[in-house]
């Protein structure tokens, strides 16, 4: 394999795949992914030839490279399986699936067969939490696995098939609409008002064709829509600040990597309501000026790229998108699609931008903002794939008719992502300002003893506090409900998520990238039963510092797991640090201490190893 | 180019529209101490150290733009914590063993720590990293356990010596400095470049070779003064 890539061959194969993209150092991303698809690795050799082509040097590549977890420098399989390590999964017999798998292709997880025909990995929340464990296998997902079902797809598998043929004999006759929803349920469990009901197609593009942007985005901020994603920015002023801003060229971004550990009703979105989002995007650019559109999607959805390019092809061929839109002179505006490598922090709005850029998934320093300098320094609309669909929904229906639905502040109804131990989980739309009980009564999770409210980033909350609204004043979420029954240990789930968020951190900025792991060993050491009372402080005090020193929303909320559990289930951590009986505390293990110097002295200890005279 | 002011810790400075915070203060010479801003290169705002609270939010002064009538908190004993808290990471990021350092003296981490007035050991863990030395340039080695990622070297190469000889690889933890190519001898680096120059590489990751030691112990930078001397000095003319 490693020949394949470094050979004459294999670096013209390189350079023909920078030709595909006009050598622009922009699509960067889209050419190491083809490498990485059809070379199955990115080794130096290739690296040079991407650098020479793009006119990069090879560290800047080297850079992109290294950066998203999908690419490698090591060969990979000829089938990569990537199983879903959420800890939805680890509840749902992982370690079980994980094994067979182990068992079945005789590699362990992290390896790659020695005759280069699978790799076997981990890989954080791929978005299908409701239907765990789950895994990708290349661009197929699988889900709902059990041991047997392991050892069924393993025997294909080695039988010389194709990962599709998983899905179905005849996968290739299949619409891709049809091969999606084979490989994933979409489990919407309440249909509401706005997107999840029947939507009349186009008619929001075909009203606001007869408005002026200005008129289309003062409807947008009437309605009262608020960002999607978690965030909650008031989407017509993110739109009129880009209309406003003095430029040649604008840009609509559509931010469909939901990344959030929990979140998965973006994929739903973009299975079952495709044209409405473009629609959405459509009628952005109409408002704010943009002849040009990204649709980024995450990595871990591209089993959906078929269908979205169907879409898109679609929508041209029928002029909703293209030059001249509906007939109307002058509005022109295309989009391309743009898939992630596995990088939840591509979510961050600039760091959406800079993977768009074809460089590592990096935040930009806010000021200025993305609607004044976002693509390449362009006024740029980030929006989330649930907002673009809202907007379009507004038009037809009128700004009043959204703003009447939800609270005051929380306007019209949200997509919430229920997974964990519930009876039914999958996708709820319901207007803001239900209850947390309100929806566990709904999802069959009364019996629940945290609910963790927005993922990891957001809130973990008690029993006595399921009263709370979800509502962007009392509890906000991009949308992700994880429900946990009294059977799991929340520090098991609080490091969990503290070690996404190193895995995840993108390392720009010192406390998020040093600091989350010293959060991540010093729950660890809780875990143990090696803590003292002080480092309760500790956590406390560690995760204020890189809250506040921080440059993006990643490390302003990756401590939010300890202090939500801190506050909310203080007695779990004040349980690991009551004092022994006899006193005696200890607070690192002597074993672990000293097993490097077992193995440099290359012999045991004479006082710690009890079979030393051995 | 219009002029107003801004206030450091009750100090009222001039400042004119365009200037980030750090760079009107160092006009004005107030220090606002920092390890990935260095002079004549561009802001990168990712060592975190130059944090200051602006009209009461905590911003990096070295990207942050300054304002009319902005009230800036920078020496204070909230601020001084957080920057022990983050030049405690770094010490601890590396392996940082001042006693046996070519740069200690010269060590702007250390200088830092001293300014600071860190005097004991933190509570963070030591994470010890173990990468290999790069010895294959004939005049430069790089050692980046000692590295704390600042990027001055990136940016030097880049946008002074228009050469592109460092950059940034890998994701979080594992986030470090790489040379253009397999090691420093691939490369087209040279010891008169900026990027390798002693006032680029705050600590003793990029080291020129046979001039080890060349300043006495005693006679180095921040021997005599503590870091940020040079931009206090400043104020008192």
């Amino acid at each position: 394999m490693t020949q394949q890539t470094q050979g004459a061959s294999g670096q013209r194969h390189v350079a023909l795949i920078c030709t595909r993209y006009n050598d622009d150092p922009h699509r960067m991303l889209d050419i190491l992914r083809d490498v990485q698809d059809e070379l199955r690795c990115i080794s130096r050799d290739t690296m040079r030839t991407v650098a020479d082509k793009t006119g990069l040097t090879e560290v800047a590549v080297e850079g992109v490279a290294s950066f998203y977890a999908f690419l490698s420098q090591d060969p990979k399989g000829r089938i990569t399986i990537r199983l879903c390590d959420d800890i939805i999964d680890r509840f749902a017999g992982l370690p079980q699936v994980a094994e067979a798998f182990e068992a079945a292709l005789g590699i362990a997880v992290g390896q790659t067969s020695a005759d280069g025909a699978f790799s076997l990995d981990y890989t954080p929340c791929i978005g299908m939490c409701d239907q765990a464990p789950s895994a990708m296998i290349n661009d197929v997902v699988v889900t709902g696995l059990t041991p047997e079902k392991v050892r069924q797809i393993a025997e294909t598998l080695k039988a010389g098939k194709r990962p599709e043929d998983l899905i179905s004999d005849r996968f290739d006759d299949l619409t891709p609409h049809q091969r999606v929803t084979r490989m994933v349920e979409n489990n919407i469990r309440h249909a509401g008002a706005v997107l999840l009901g029947p939507v009349a197609e186009d008619a929001g593009l075909r009203k606001a064709l007869n408005r002026t942007p200005a008129h289309i985005i003062d409807q947008i901020e009437a309605s009262g829509l608020r960002g999607c994603g978690g965030a909650g920015f008031t989407t017509g002023r993110k739109w009129r600040f880009a209309a406003d801003t003095k430029a040649d060229r604008r840009f609509i971004i559509c931010n469909a990597d939901e990344g959030e550990p929990g979140t998965f009703k973006d994929r739903v979105l973009l299975t079952e309501r495709p044209h409405l989002l473009i629609e959405g995007m459509t009628i952005a650019a109409r408002a704010v000026g943009a002849r040009e559109g990204i649709l980024y999607l995450r990595g871990e959805y591209v089993y959906l790229r078929d269908l979205l390019q169907e879409v898109l092809a679609e929508r041209r061929a029928r002029g909703l998108l293209g030059q001249d839109i509906m007939g109307t002179a002058g509005f022109d505006f295309d989009i391309r699609l743009q898939i992630g490598a596995g990088a939840y922090i591509c979510g961050e709005e600039g760091a959406l931008i800079s993977s768009c850029e074809g460089l590592p998934g990096e935040p930009k320093t806010r000021p200025p903002y993305p609607v004044t300098h976002g693509y390449l320094g362009y006024p740029t609309v980030v929006n989330n794939v649930e907002t673009f669909c809202h907007a379009a929904r507004i038009l037809d229906r009128g700004a009043q008719w959204f703003f009447d639905m939800g609270t005051e502040g929380s306007h019209g109804t949200k997509l919430f992502s229920v997974s964990g131990d519930c009876i039914n989980p999958g996708v709820y739309e319901l207007p803001y300002g239900l209850s947390v009980r309100e929806l566990l009564v709904m999802a069959g999770g009364e019996d629940a003893a945290a609910v963790l409210v927005g993922g990891p980033s957001g809130t973990m909350i008690a029993r006595d506090t399921f009263d709370r609204k979800l509502t962007f004043d009392d509890l906000a979420t991009g949308g992700a409900i994880v429900v946990f029954s009294s059977a799991r240990n929340i520090l098991e789930i609080v490091e969990y998520y503290m070690s996404f968020f190193v895995h995840e951190s993108c390392g720009y900025c010192t406390p998020c990238r040093v600091g989350n792991v010293f959060l991540q060993r010093a729950v660890a050491k809780f875990r143990q039963g090696l803590a003292n009372p002080a480092d309760i402080a500790y956590l406390r005090d560690l995760s204020a510092t890189i809250i506040e020193t921080s440059r993006c929303g990643l490390g302003m909320t990756s401590p939010n797991p300890i202090l939500s559990t801190l506050e909310n289930f203080p007695l779990v951590y004040a349980a690991m640090v009551k004092p022994p009986k006899d006193r005696l505390r200890a607070t690192f293990d002597i074993q672990s201490a000293i097993s490097d110097a077992r193995v440099l002295a290359k012999r045991r200890s004479s006082i710690y190893d009890k079979d030393f005279s051995k | 180019m219009s002029g107003f002011t801004i206030q450091i810790d009750g100090v009222e400075i001039a400042a004119k529209q365009g200037q980030t915070i750090m760079e009107a203060a160092d006009e004005a010479g107030i220090y606002i101490p920092r390890l990935c801003d260095h002079e004549g290169l561009r802001h990168q705002g990712g060592c975190r150290v130059c944090t200051v609270k602006a009209d009461g939010r905590s911003v990096a002064a070295c990207t942050q733009p300054a304002s009319p009538d902005l009230t800036v908190e920078n020496e204070t004993p909230h601020i001084s914590k957080l920057r022990r808290d983050l030049v405690g990471m770094l010490f601890n990021e590396g392996n940082h063993l001042c006693p046996i350092c070519e740069a200690s003296g010269n060590c702007e981490l250390q200088a830092m720590a001293y300014r600071l007035g860190m005097t004991e050991p933190t509570k963070f863990p030591y994470l010890e990293p173990c990468r290999p030395l790069d010895a294959s340039h004939p005049d430069i080695a790089l050692d980046t356990n000692r590295c704390i990622s600042c990027g001055r070297c990136v940016r030097a190469s880049q946008d002074v010596d228009g050469k592109g000889t460092f950059g940034y690889v890998g994701r979080g933890i594992h986030r470090h400095i790489a040379a253009n190519g397999a090691d420093l001898a691939d490369t087209d680096a040279a010891v008169a470049d900026f990027a390798i120059s002693a006032e680029v590489c705050p600590v003793g990751c990029i080291l020129r070779k046979r001039e080890g030691f060349a300043r006495p112990i005693g006679t180095r930078d921040y021997d005599d003064h503590l870091i940020g001397h040079e931009i206090e000095k400043k104020r008192d003319e």
